[in-house]
Order: C-alpha cells, then sequence, then structure tokens
C-alpha cells in the first residue's frame, strides 16, 4: 500500500486533490481510498487529505501516521504545525514552492530522503499562468506522477477531465503536464 | 459497475436503483451529501416517478415518509444525531404502525457537546425503538445493505435504518461495485402494502389501544424482529447469489475459526481491526473478529455460537451509556447469559466524537485485555492528563466554568468551528 | 336526492326527526340544502364516537367531512392529529371513520398529510385528495413548524383545525389559542390576574393568509351552509388551504351542551370569531354579523368566564374583550350597512 497525506489550507483543493489521485488510480486499475481530515474547515486553516493506493481492497480507515509521500499545497504551514511527521526514510516530497529547499530550510528533512525524492514545484505559478487562479492541486498532481510514477500522468489528466469538464479541465492538464515535465527533468537530474 | 465515487453518492445510488418513491430531505452534517445526490437525480430526471420534498425538519421529514408509506408509496428520508433526535417521537410512530420505511443514517455524535463527527450515539439512541438496524463496514456494503434493507422492511412491514459512519464512510471517496437496475429490480419487486389507505377500501390506522392489548401489539413487534433473524441471512444468501457479494446476513467473521481472543465490532472500524488481526496473527496471537451487521434484531443466538469456548472477547464500540457503560458490550453479555466456561468479556470504548481509531492503540489494547484485564469500559486514548486537571479544578472552584470549554482550553486550541457543510 | 359520486355509507342513515337543523327544511331546494340534509351523504364520521354531549368539534368534524367526500366522489384521505377528534372515534377496537384515515403524532399531521398527497400523485391517483385535521393545541402549538412547512411548500392539502379553545382531551388545559381571561388547568380563575393571561393572541389563520396560501377561511359550527360552501370551495383548489373552524366545547368551557351551537353564533355576533376568507394573502370575503351583541352575552353562559361577572377587574376584563371585537369588527367590515331590502 501506498500512503499520500497531502497538506494546505481551506480553498486550495486539497481534499479534491486526494479525490483526483485516487481516481487516477482507480483508472489504472488500482484501488484506492480518499478522505479528509474531518477538522474544522474554513478558508485559510490548515487542511489535511488522505489518499491510499493498493493493488487489493484497502480495508484500513485510520488517518495516514506514515505516508509513503507527502504533498504540501502550502509553505507557511511549515511553521505551524509538523507537516512533515512520520514521512518515512524512503518517502517523498513534493513542495508547492518556486523558492530552494534551502530556503525553506528543509535540507535536514530532505538529506534523510533518498536522492531524487524530494522535488519543489512552483505549482502556484503554474496554476495561475494555465489557469488564471491559484489553486496548485492539478499541477501538484502531475508532479507527483513523475515524482513517484504511482500513477500516469495520463490518468491524473483523465481524472481531471472527468471532475472538470471543458476548459477548465484542459487549463489544469496543461498545469499539470508542466509540473510533470518539470518534476521529471529534476528527478533525472539528481 | 466499478465506479471511485464519493460514499454519500454511492449511497444516493443505491437508493435510486431502489426505485424509492416519496424522498423527503433535511440538511444535516454528514448525510446531506445523500439526498442532495437524490434530489439532483430527480431534477434531472434520471431518477423517475418520485417525489423530492424539502421539509422544514427532521421531524417533519419523517412525517412525510410515514403518510406516503401509509399511502401505499416506498419512502426514504436520511438523518444523523441530532436531526434523529428531532424526529425521534415519529420513530417510534414508523415501527408502531409497522411502516417499511428505509432511512440511513449517517452516524455522527450527539451533543452537547456539540460535535459533527462520526461516533454510534445517534443509532444507540434508537436502539429500542423497533426499527431494525444494520450497520455497514464499507461503502459497497452500504450499496448492499440498502438494497436489502427495502426488501426487508417490506416483507416484515416494519422500518429500517442502515447506519453508515458519518464522514468516514459517507466523505471517503473509494471503489464500489454499482447493481444494474435490472438486478435490484429481480431482487426488489415493487411494494406490496400489508396496510393501506385507500378510498376504495377504508381502514383507520393509528387508533389508540389500551392496557387490554397493548402488550400484544408490542410482543408481534418483538416477533416480527425475531422472523427478521431469519429473513436477513436468508436475503444475504439471495443477494449473494444474484450481486455476487456476500453482507454475512446477521454477522461476519474474520479469521475466528481457532482464535482465542474474538474481537466483536461493528461499522468502518472492522477494517482497520482487520489489518490489525492480520498484523497480531503474524506475531502469533490467535485472535479473529466478528463483525455485527444486524444490530437490532441483536443475533444472540448466532453470536453465542461463535463466541463460545473462546477465552477472551473484546468489544469495542463507538458508544457508550453514560453511568452505564458500552450498549455493545452490554448486549454482548447478554447473549453470553447463563452460557457456562464463557469467555471474559472487555469492554473498550473508543471514536467518541470523530476520534481516530488507530491500528496502534489496537494493539495495545488487544494485547493488555489477554494480559491486564480491566473492570468496566476502558476509554481509548483517553487524556488523562487532562481530565486530572479538570477535576482538580473542579475540586477548588465552585464556579469551574463549562467543562468542554475548560477542555479544550487545556488542550491549547482555539475553539474549533464545526465544518462549513 | 342521491349523490351518485358519494361512497356508499357502510351504514345507511335513517332520519327520525323531520325539519330539524340538521336534517333541513324540506320545503328548501335540493341544490340549496346543506349536504348533511341529504340522506345519501356519506357519514365519514358515523355514530357510536364517544364525543362528549353537545361536542362541536363532532360536529364539525361531520359537516366537514361528509361535505369533503361529495366534492370528492369519496376520494378522499384523511390524517387526524391526536386529540379529542382522534380519540374519542377510535377507541379500540372500533373507529367510526367510514373513510380512509390514519392518525400518527400530535404535531405532524400537515406533513404526513403532505406525504399522502405525495404518494397519491406518484401511484397516478392525484384524483385521491388528503386532508388534515387537528385540534387547536395540534395545529397552533405543536403542529405550527409542520403546518407553515407545508404553506410556504404550497403542499396540496386542506387542513382543518377544530378549534375549542384549548388542550381539552388532557382535562383542559391552555394553548395559544385559548382566549384572554379564560379559566382553564393550567390558568385558573385564582389571583389578581385569574385566568388566561392578555398576550399578544396568535391568530392561525391570519398566518396562513400572510402565507399567501391559496385559500384561507373561518368557519363555525352555527353557520352549516358557510361552512360547506367553504369546504366544497377549498377542495375545488389545488395547494395549501386553511379553514379554521370554531367549535365549542361544554366541558372545557363549562357551557351547557344544548349551547353549542347557540354560543358559536354568539361568538361570531360579538364579533370575538370574525368569519372570512382570504386568498393568496388578500382577505376576499367576510360574513357580516347580522345581529350585533356585546361580548357579556356570549360569555355569560360559559362557566370559564365566571369569574369575569364579579369583580371590577372582571368588568375591566370584559371591557377589554369588547375591545378585542370591536377591532375585529372594525378590521374584517363586520358591521358593513346592508343593503336596502327593496
Amino acid at each position: 500500500m501506498f500512503q499520500i497525506r497531502i497538506h494546505g489550507r481551506g480553498g486550495q483543493g486539497v481534499v479534491t486533490a486526494a479525490e483526483l489521485l485516487s481516481v487516477a488510480a482507480f483508472l489504472e486499475d488500482k484501488h484506492a481510498q480518499a478522505f479528509p481530515s474531518f477538522g474544522s474547515e474554513h478558508m485559510g486553516a490548515p487542511v489535511v487529505s488522505f489518499c491510499r493506493i493498493d493493488g487489493k481492497e484497502i480495508r484500513l480507515r485510520e488517518p495516514i501516521i506514515e505516508p509513503d509521500a507527502l504533498i504540501v499545497q502550502d509553505v507557511t504551514l511549515f511553521k505551524a504545525i509538523d507537516v512533515c511527521q512520520g514521512l518515512k526514510s524512503t518517502g517523498y516530497l513534493l513542495v508547492n514552492t518556486n523558492r530552494s529547499f534551502a530556503d525553506l530550510h528543509l535540507e535536514p528533512v530532505v538529506a534523510k530522503l533518498p536522492a531524487g525524492h524530494a522535488v519543489t514545484v512552483p505549482a502556484t505559478e503554474l496554476a495561475l499562468k494555465h489557469i488564471g487562479r491559484p489553486v496548485p492541486n492539478a499541477a501538484l498532481l502531475g508532479a507527483f506522477a513523475a515524482l513517484t510514477g504511482m500513477v500516469r500522468l495520463d490518468s491524473v489528466a483523465k481524472a481531471i477531465r472527468e471532475a472538470f469538464p471543458g476548459k477548465m479541465g484542459e487549463a489544469n492538464i496543461a498545469a499539470a503536464t508542466e509540473a510533470h515535465d518539470a518534476a521529471a527533468r529534476v528527478k533525472t537530474a539528481a | 459497475m466499478l465506479k471511485q465515487i464519493e460514499g454519500s453518492h454511492a449511497t444516493a445510488e443505491a437508493i435510486a436503483l431502489c426505485r424509492p418513491e416519496v424522498i423527503c430531505a433535511y440538511p444535516i452534517t454528514p448525510q446531506t451529501h445523500i439526498v442532495e445526490g437524490l434530489g439532483e437525480m430527480v431534477k434531472t430526471g434520471e431518477l423517475t416517478n418520485c417525489e423530492f420534498i424539502n421539509v422544514e425538519s427532521e421531524f417533519a421529514a419523517l412525517s412525510v415518509a410515514i403518510g406516503a408509506s401509509a399511502a401505499g408509496a416506498r419512502a426514504y428520508t436520511a438523518t444523523a444525531s441530532q436531526g434523529l433526535l428531532f424526529m425521534a417521537e415519529a420513530v417510534y410512530n414508523a415501527s408502531g404502525l409497522g411502516l417499511p420505511i428505509v432511512m440511513t443514517l449517517g452516524n455522527r455524535a450527539i451533543g452537547a457537546p456539540i460535535n459533527i463527527w462520526n461516533d454510534h450515539s445517534d443509532a444507540m439512541s434508537m436502539r429500542d425503538a423497533g426499527w431494525l438496524q444494520l450497520f455497514a463496514e464499507s461503502n459497497q456494503d452500504s450499496i448492499d445493505l440498502h438494497i436489502q434493507a427495502f426488501r426487508l422492511a417490506e416483507e416484515l412491514s416494519m422500518p429500517v435504518m442502515v447506519c453508515v459512519d458519518g464522514f468516514i464512510l459517507t466523505h471517503a471517496v473509494e471503489r464500489v461495485d454499482i447493481p444494474t437496475q435490472a438486478d435490484v429490480d429481480a431482487f426488489l419487486p415493487p411494494y406490496e402494502p400489508v396496510q393501506v389507505l385507500d378510498p376504495a377500501n377504508p381502514i383507520s390506522i393509528g387508533a389508540m389501544v389500551g392496557p387490554d392489548a397493548f402488550t400484544e401489539v408490542r410482543f408481534l413487534q418483538h416477533y416480527k424482529q425475531t422472523l427478521a433473524l431469519r429473513l436477513i441471512p436468508e436475503f444475504a444468501a439471495e443477494f449473494k447469489t444474484r450481486f455476487g457479494r456476500d453482507t454475512g446476513g446477521l454477522l461476519r467473521s474474520y479469521r475466528a475459526e481457532d482464535a482465542e481472543m474474538l474481537v466483536v465490532a461493528m461499522g468502518s472500524i472492522n477494517g482497520t481491526i482487520k489489518d490489525t488481526i492480520d498484523e497480531m496473527r503474524a506475531d502469533g496471537f490467535s485472535i479473529g473478529l466478528v463483525t455485527i451487521v444486524s444490530f437490532r434484531p441483536f443475533p444472540t443466538e448466532a453470536l453465542r455460537r461463535l463466541l463460545a469456548g473462546r477465552k477472551h472477547v473484546v468489544v469495542i464500540e463507538k458508544s457508550f451509556a453514560v453511568g452505564m457503560g458500552g450498549q455493545l458490550a452490554n448486549n454482548v453479555d447478554l447473549a453470553l447469559r447463563n452460557t457456562p466456561a464463557a469467555p471474559q468479556v472487555h469492554s473498550v470504548v473508543a471514536g467518541l466524537g470523530g476520534r481516530s481509531i488507530t491500528r496502534a492503540s489496537l494493539h495495545r489494547v488487544f494485547r493488555r485485555a489477554m494480559a491486564q484485564p480491566w473492570e468496566g469500559a476502558h476509554f481509548l486514548d483517553l487524556n488523562e492528563e487532562i481530565i486530572g486537571k479538570e477535576l482538580h479544578h473542579v475540586r477548588k472552584v465552585r464556579r469551574s466554568g463549562p467543562t468542554a470549554e475548560n477542555l479544550l482550553r487545556r488542550l491549547d486550541q482555539a475553539a474549533n468551528l464545526p465544518a462549513a457543510e | 336526492m342521491t349523490d351518485t359520486t358519494a361512497t356508499a355509507a357502510t351504514q345507511k342513515l335513517r332520519f327520525y326527526q323531520k325539519g330539524t337543523f340538521t336534517v333541513g327544511n324540506r320545503l328548501v331546494p335540493d341544490t340549496e340544502r346543506s349536504v348533511q340534509a341529504s340522506i345519501d351523504r356519506s357519514n365519514a364520521l358515523t355514530c357510536g364516537h364517544r364525543a362528549c354531549q353537545g361536542c362541536g368539534e363532532a360536529l364539525g368534524a361531520r359537516y366537514a367531512m361528509d361535505v369533503a367526500m361529495r366534492a370528492t366522489g369519496g376520494n378522499l384521505i384523511a390524517v387526524n392529529a391526536t386529540g379529542c377528534l382522534e380519540v374519542f372515534t377510535t377507541p379500540y377496537p372500533e373507529t367510526s371513520w367510514q373513510m380512509p384515515w390514519l392518525h400518527s403524532l400530535f404535531g405532524n399531521a400537515a406533513a404526513v398529510a403532505t406525504g399522502v398527497a405525495a404518494a397519491m400523485r406518484v401511484k397516478g391517483r392525484p384524483e385521491v385528495r388528503a386532508i388534515a385535521q387537528g385540534g387547536d393545541g395540534g395545529t397552533t402549538d405543536i403542529g405550527f413548524g409542520c403546518l407553515s412547512g407545508m404553506f410556504e411548500r404550497n403542499d396540496d392539502v386542506l387542513y382543518i383545525c377544530y378549534d375549542n379553545e384549548g388542550y381539552m382531551n388532557t382535562g383542559v388545559q391552555r394553548s395559544s389559542a385559548t382566549p384572554p381571561t379564560a379559566r382553564t388547568a393550567t390558568t385558573p380563575a385564582m389571583g389578581p390576574e385569574p385566568g388566561n393571561v392578555f398576550g399578544t393572541g396568535k391568530s392561525v389563520p391570519k398566518i396562513a393568509v400572510a402565507h399567501g396560501i391559496p385559500y384561507v377561511a373561518t368557519a363555525t359550527v352555527a353557520d352549516l351552509h358557510d361552512l360547506e360552501r367553504k369546504v366544497t370551495k377549498a377542495m375545488g383548489i389545488h395547494g395549501a388551504r386553511y379553514i379554521h373552524i370554531h367549535v365549542p366545547c361544554p366541558l372545557g368551557w363549562g357551557s351547557a351542551s344544548y349551547d353549542t351551537i347557540r354560543l358559536a353564533r354568539l361568538a361570531v355576533e360579538c364579533g370575538l370569531f370574525p368569519v372570512f376568507e382570504a386568498e393568496h394573502g388578500a382577505v376576499t370575503s367576510s360574513r357580516k354579523i347580522r345581529r350585533p351583541v356585546p361580548v357579556s352575552e356570549y360569555l355569560k353562559p360559559q362557566r370559564r368566564f365566571a369569574h369575569l361577572f364579579k369583580s371590577e377587574a372582571g368588568a375591566r376584563n370584559i371591557a377589554h374583550l369588547q375591545a378585542i371585537a370591536d377591532r375585529n369588527i372594525a378590521e374584517y367590515k363586520l358591521l358593513e350597512p346592508m343593503e336596502e331590502e327593496g
């Protein structure tokens, strides 16, 4: 089983990200489970969502305590909560930022992970560029696909298209594709 | 057809397949998405021959269902927690009148303090009301049990509530297999009422019954639930033949065959328990699980047969009766009454108000039951520190303030607002 | 005169007296006779029920249901709130209803009737209509939420309230329909302010009018033809409708059982019970008072007001009640000058 934990703030599409990811996995004939953290939700508050992917039925319902991958949609959360808590030593870290891990003081975390497992992506900027709104979740999913290989980009695209038909969907897919390619380049470079 | 959708939508699709004729809806977290989904289907015409009525309270919701059902229509509604209590009078009325209404309960804690998250206190509050109560372990279970619920209700002339854990199931997106309309139609024929309001054959329904016959009316309700003990497994077997999935009838077991310790639980927690059991089995523990599907009628005999001869039974439930203890544990004790060499029963209360239940905590408590049994209910993951501080505070100061607020302050949290749903 | 569309009563009616108020004037042409005067009326509420002698509610319900059955050709289902009517018509194991009848709870008659109406539509039988009925307790108090919900949705339900101004079945307790100064078990005639308080009142007919529903009317057992006309009219309309019928209760009011209809008439003639109709939020007609009387003439035969006649304060309260009556008369124009007879 592969467990992904997504951190962000209310209004950034954190819950949708987990759902889209689960649909992408489903489209590849995998079992997937997505659910939000059920904390209080209002715009701007820290939000956590979870996604599990497995080749067989998923029975576990607890929150994801030891994620295989962390997607962080909002870097201000690093100061607010222990975002990286429980991240496996073989895990992946994907952070939405146009700064470096060094600038974010995250190098100690990155150092503990295998090479090429930690990637930053300017997902908000990509979202503004393609969609016109600062919702980074689609871009991050594209980058996640490249980073972990748990789902393919075309599955992510299909999931987005199903949820957001028309121009909105295509714009999100464009953002996801560009982020995917950027992450793939960083990964090969590592 | 396989789909990856939110649990509430999966439930809505199952209800729609059952050809409901009158749906009445009043919003309450966490079931709202179910009735919204159904409302949409009626509006778009996907669900035909169905009246969708937005009512002004839960009391009205079940009352509309009562009128519709008595007039011969297949009626459905959904609620949770506070809403169930607000319609409590109607809950007893529906079962007392013998109306085959199906209702989804999106299990949610009952306040005060107000809490929108999952536990089973709402289901427990109506366990004596004469409704059948079925508990779903997954969203697939929710689909399958709702379809069986309509058949059961109409066969017995008795209302059925299907309990689906709020948020944990209702708001989880997971893979489900939605049956075909043809298969559901073959399993669930049109509603043939036992009693119906019809100008061609006028009858009076709802007369007052005095001491001379009330006991007999109640006895017959109880008798019908004993019939359900036979019907539920029968319909589950028929369901398995047609749809290929076994909901288990009254209860299901997992790795129970030779187990020295059996865990007993209801609802979504069973999934996490199964993973825990696999891990403990790998560590050499002799442990298995009994999942109660039908809480009412309570499967006394079936449970007794499974539990007899074991060393330990751990009942883990998301509810408890203040001043008494766990209701499920209490009912399990009933199943073991007068059983020679009965197992030791350990009562665990967990997950109240939506607190997560983790494998780690389950591991600890299952092992502890074997090594250090306790008396009464054990509250899983109880924060004894803030309890101790509050008790100390209360002893010192008369005007100690509202308990809930004091505890929250001690947790160093800002007061949380309920989710905007 | 036979009504071919009425459901045949399971008990044949026999009139033992001719020319009574109930049976009607045989010299009046058929078309102008009341439904009650017809031997073929459905008798939906048949004899054998356990109502008190002189019960106004039994009268009102029989009047209303028979005419509603005639108007719908017998295609009618009644939903009854808990209360006197429900209790005295269904003493286990008997029922005096000769129509499909459902009693659910005290406060939900309006919602249950909504469900019945929806079921009939969905079953493809829209000609079968739903009537909800309840006393003032089940309507103005505990049933108010469901009633308002039904109005707001404009559900196809006629709700009939039989207002005897108190929770009579449980021993005469005060409801929001109890008039000021009236003695009840929970507003005893004791102390400096005996009887029910002078609150702000609660006119459910007015609230129904404010809801803008297709038809609202008040009626009284003292005016059979008017009541029948209103129920007939209501059944010819689809959507939410409300009829509020004033029904004296000899037990609760402390009046003689033979005074029921007379008291109902006095209530109208003194102005305390205005009789009017409204459609879609506007009053469309009011029944003029033929022989105006002071409120004291209405209050005197009722022991629940006896304390008003024993003191200065009582006299002041009677004046206060008179003021209320005068306001009604002004508001509903109950004393418009009559047309000069030519």
